[in-house]
């Protein structure tokens, strides 16, 4: 299995500046990233937000308007897609209707009589690939969903490309199957070991397939880290929103280092996240609902507040529960957190209760307004 | 490894062209740039050409709009505008409704028989019109079955004389003859727009209590409205344009076709013909620019999910439905009947023996059956080469990337053909073909397409752009139901995609290549208006020659060679039939269930 190396002259993947605008539309504007060789990347953002068309680009079916791109350092900016080698997955498969799985497989390798058996051996390699041994003689139309993303799985990589591009592949399918289908997509990349682009719009998809993760938004990369730098640390309150929930209020105030004041109440949060704020600048505090806790009995920590219990939504392990936090002046911050359905019959909680919850300081994210 | 020694020094500029170029996309690119040509030279430039005869006089030398002016102030020429407009005007106001209720039986209702009634309406596209004007004579002529009560065999049989002389010489005639011409198309268009309607917006109606009256008219017939119009379009400059029965049935009472033969064919004068042709051409092309804007206006009228209605059984309903059907079925046969009947009849009226003698063609007009082999020899390398066109730039505009603007300008240019009336075209090619040295606007150069005037060629090529756009459209409605993803598939194995082309475009479009190879194949045999000024006295024609036996009193072989067109669409379509049977099973065999 060959080890992703961060190369120290040249990652496996770079594009350079790319823009692209379709008429007065820009759909993408000054994008940049890298890739080593052996990642699973994710371009993840919302409808419109430019993900497909970068991933055209750099499969060559689109040509940008400025930038480049680069493979293992050469420039194939103006190459076209069958000249650059890459393996494409498209979100409706494109499985050829009238041609069987081994078919549909096998049709980029060339076809000499003396390579029949080669060939031959190839698909049925690769089929084993993709744990679908016996379908080869099967029609795609005979095959269910998650058996056809396979299919066009085995196809994108029959010609043993230098680098895989997945456009939405498992959005098609349904929920169970696309679960399966994750971790398997997933395993078969690291076996191969072969750089992997994939867009999506599911973050939890993103959250779980991915090495490093692009965030997207209008055109432009807002974020690009690890899944969990992405969901610990999001860099822009739409980052922030787009991975997971997230609370968010908006009037608040940097008062002094280690405190923002909201209306009435005074948090600590950690200050790292501050620093270049002057005292009195306005910000924006966020945290997830599941940072929230109920501090146990007895325990009183720093940023206990007291609260109401708004809503209580049933989710099976745990409850969408909704609190109302007092800002003083008649404001109220209706904050959701995630309990444990344990923690809620212990607790015995129910609309109304007054309680106290604790945002840990740790936990708040500040971002300026 | 170091990835800088790729390129040569010196060469990087060429090494990288070389590595950029993309022969399979240059050769699209290229197949693209002919298809405008062949749209150019095929239909634009004899179209301006002809256009521009119109505007000059007989030496060439340009007059302006004074044919025109001639034509209008000479009554002689300018009613035929009148009862041409008047006879497609009446003419859509039978057909239409008529074909409307016919969609409607067939649609709505629970009548039996429903594929029976279908194959007879559809009787009518297998013939050529002069068919429907020879029928009428033989039934409402002076010596017709009609007009002389079936030679007294009812007045001595039961004592009623039903005799009834209609006057059918004349605009009647055209308008019968007209009606049954075009009823199967109306009746097509409005089929299809009622059978495209959702069920749950009847059901919302009855939920809401409204009468059935009002249903009919809030909910069907808006929902059709849409096919109404286009069917009222389509019926309009069918009936507007034909040739064939006004030539056999029109008598005295001129329409802009006639007129136009007459010009041409009868006196020669190439300048008035150009001139009526382009008074033909006129309210045919206003009729198509507003059935397309119209067309735009239609949004998706079905929604994704809409659920197909499922008629209920209504014995009243279907009872009138079902006599509605019989009625028009047997006088539809009746026609054909007439036919069959009149060309086996020794010498009509006189000895009503039947025998096959009309079939051997020995009159001069068809010279044995020379004229049948060439029309169906004809009819094939349509059908051929029209699939090839058709498909193949269906696919070239659709499927391409790139070169938006030429696509575009291919996509207009093979909207045209459907606005230019057969006569429009032949006449056209008349001009542009003919002519052995081009002389426009100064210039001076040899025509490099004189030598295919008076061959094969030219009559199929003139087919080939008279029913150019129905198939063009066919091909692309059926390429748009492809995966769009087919050609990136392939371009990124690096599969060029003529090789996808021949291995998953064609075999997933097989019923509709084989559906405009039909059509190609039908419509060459019976057509008349185009081919009528490109055979030449080598090629006779199937349908010319019925036309030129007409002329000479030869009515029962004319009568004869029509049934044999007839007869030989009927088979081409079984012959269709069968091989779409093999194709549908060939491409169940892709959705059958998994046997292991």
């Amino acid at each position: 299995m060959t080890v992703p190396h961060g190369s120290d002259t040249e990652p496996y993947l770079k594009v350079a500046g790319v823009t692209k605008t379709f008429g007065r539309f820009t759909a993408l504007k000054d994008v940049s990233f890298e890739a080593r060789q052996g990642e699973f990347l994710c371009i993840l953002g919302p409808s419109g937000c430019g993900k497909t068309t970068l991933l055209r680009i750099v499969a060559g079916l689109e040509t940008q308007d400025v930038g480049r791109v680069f493979f293992q350092g050469r420039d194939v900016s103006n190459l076209p897609v069958s000249k650059r080698n890459v393996g494409i997955v498209f979100q409706s498969y494109a499985l050829f209707p009238n041609l069987t799985a081994s078919q549909n497989i096998g049709y980029g390798l060339k076809n000499r009589r003396r390579d029949r058996d080669a060939i031959r051996r190839r698909v049925d390699e690769l089929l084993d690939l993709v744990g679908l041994q016996l379908m080869g003689p099967k029609y795609p139309a005979q095959l269910s969903g998650g058996q056809q993303q396979r299919v066009a799985l085995a196809r994108a990589m029959a010609l043993s490309p230098d680098l895989l591009l997945l456009d939405e592949p498992l959005s098609a399918l349904d929920a169970q199957v696309r679960i399966t289908l994750r971790s398997e997509v997933r395993q078969l990349q690291r076996r191969l070991g072969v750089s992997t682009i994939m867009v999506t719009h599911d973050q939890e998809e993103a959250l779980t397939m991915a090495d490093r993760i692009l965030v997207m938004d209008h055109g432009r990369i807002v974020q690009n880290g690890t899944p969990s730098e992405v969901y610990n640390k999001p860099a822009t309150p739409f980052v922030a929103a787009f991975l997971g929930a997230m609370n968010f209020i908006r009037d608040a105030v940097k008062e002094s280092v280690g405190v923002i004041r909201v209306g009435g109440i005074r948090l600590h949060v950690d200050d790292r996240f501050m620093d270049d704020l002057a005292p009195g600048a306005p910000v924006t505090v966020a945290i997830r609902p599941e940072d929230i806790v109920v501090p146990p009995a007895g325990e009183n920590p720093r940023n206990a507040l007291p609260a109401r219990v708004g809503t209580l939504e049933f989710r099976g392990p745990r409850y969408r529960v909704s609190f109302h936090l007092s800002l003083g002046n008649g404001r109220v911050w209706t904050i959701d957190a995630e309990i444990a359905t344990e923690m809620i019959r212990r607790l015995g909680l129910q609309e109304d209760k007054e309680m106290a919850i604790h945002l840990p300081a740790d936990r708040i994210r500040v971002y300026p307004l | 490894m170091s990835n800088k020694a790729i390129t040569a020094p010196g060469l990087p500029r060429v090494r990288g062209f070389l590595e950029a170029l993309d022969v399979d996309r240059w050769l699209m690119r290229g197949l693209i740039l002919l298809v405008c040509l062949w749209m150019l030279v095929a239909v634009l430039l004899p179209l301006v050409q002809l256009l521009s005869k119109s505007l000059m006089d007989k030496n060439g030398a340009f007059v302006g709009l004074r044919n025109f002016v001639e034509y209008f102030q000479t009554p002689a020429l300018f009613t035929s505008l009148h009862n041409s407009l008047f006879v497609s005007l009446t003419t859509t106001g039978i057909s239409v409704p008529l074909g409307f209720l016919y969609a409607y039986a067939l649609t709505r209702t629970t009548i039996p028989g429903k594929s029976l009634f279908k194959s007879v309406a559809l009787l009518p596209l297998f013939a050529p019109t002069l068919l429907y004007g020879i029928a009428l004579v033989y039934l409402f002529g002076r010596k017709g079955l009609v007009t002389t009560g079936f030679f007294g065999f009812f007045e001595s049989a039961i004592g009623i004389n039903p005799a009834a002389d209609i006057g059918v010489y004349g605009a009647v005639g055209i308008i019968i003859a007209e009606v049954v011409y075009t009823f199967p198309q109306a009746m097509l268009i409005l089929s299809v727009a009622l059978s495209l309607t959702d069920a749950r917006l009847y059901e919302a109606s009855e939920s809401l209590r409204a009468s059935k009256v009002r249903t009919f008219f809030i909910v069907t017939i808006s929902g059709v409205k849409y096919g109404l119009i286009s069917a009222c379009f389509v019926v309009f400059i069918s009936s507007f344009t034909d040739f064939g029965a006004p030539k056999v049935i029109g008598g005295n009472f001129n329409v802009l076709a006639t007129d136009i033969y007459k010009q041409v064919i009868g006196q020669l004068n190439f300048v008035m013909g150009a001139t009526v042709s382009v008074v033909l051409l006129v309210p045919t092309v206003i009729a198509f620019v507003l059935d397309r804007v119209i067309q735009r206006k239609q949004v998706a009228v079905i929604a994704a999910k809409a659920v197909p209605l499922v008629p209920r059984p209504h014995s009243a309903r279907d009872g009138i439905f079902l006599a509605f059907c019989l009625v028009v079925a047997l006088l539809m046969l009746a026609f054909f009947a007439t036919a069959v009947f009149a060309s086996l009849v020794k010498i009509w009226p006189y000895d009503l023996s039947l025998s096959l003698r009309h079939y051997d063609f020995s009159t001069m007009a068809a010279r044995g059956y020379a004229a049948f082999y060439n029309s169906v020899r004809m009819s094939i390398y349509s059908a051929l080469a029209g699939v090839l066109v058709t498909f193949g730039s269906a696919y070239l505009i659709e499927k391409s990337k790139g070169m938006y603007l030429f696509r575009q300008v291919a996509y207009f240019l093979s909207m045209i053909p459907l606005a230019l009336p057969g006569m429009v075209i032949g006449l056209s090619y008349i001009f542009f073909f003919n002519q052995p040295r081009w002389t426009l606007w100064g210039l001076d150069l040899p025509n490099p397409f004189n030598p295919l005037y008076g061959t094969m060629a030219i009559l199929v090529l003139c087919n080939i752009v008279h029913f150019y756009t129905v198939s063009f459209l066919t091909a692309t409605t059926a390429l748009k139901q492809l995966d769009k993803e087919f050609e990136a598939v392939s371009e990124s194995m690096a599969v060029p995609f003529y090789k996808t082309f021949h291995r998953v475009t064609v075999p997933v479009c097989l019923p509709a290549i084989l559906e405009i190879a039909m059509y190609f194949f039908v419509n060459s045999m019976a057509t008349l208006s185009g081919v009528i000024f490109l055979y030449s006295a080598d090629l006779p024609l199937a349908s010319v020659a019925i036309a030129n036996m007409d002329d000479a009193g030869d009515v029962a072989p004319a009568s004869a060679m029509s049934v044999i067109i007839v007869l030989t669409n009927i088979a081409a379509r079984l012959v269709y039939g069968l091989m779409t049977r093999g194709v549908q099973k060939r491409t169940q065999a892709w959705t059958r269930p998994a046997t292991a």
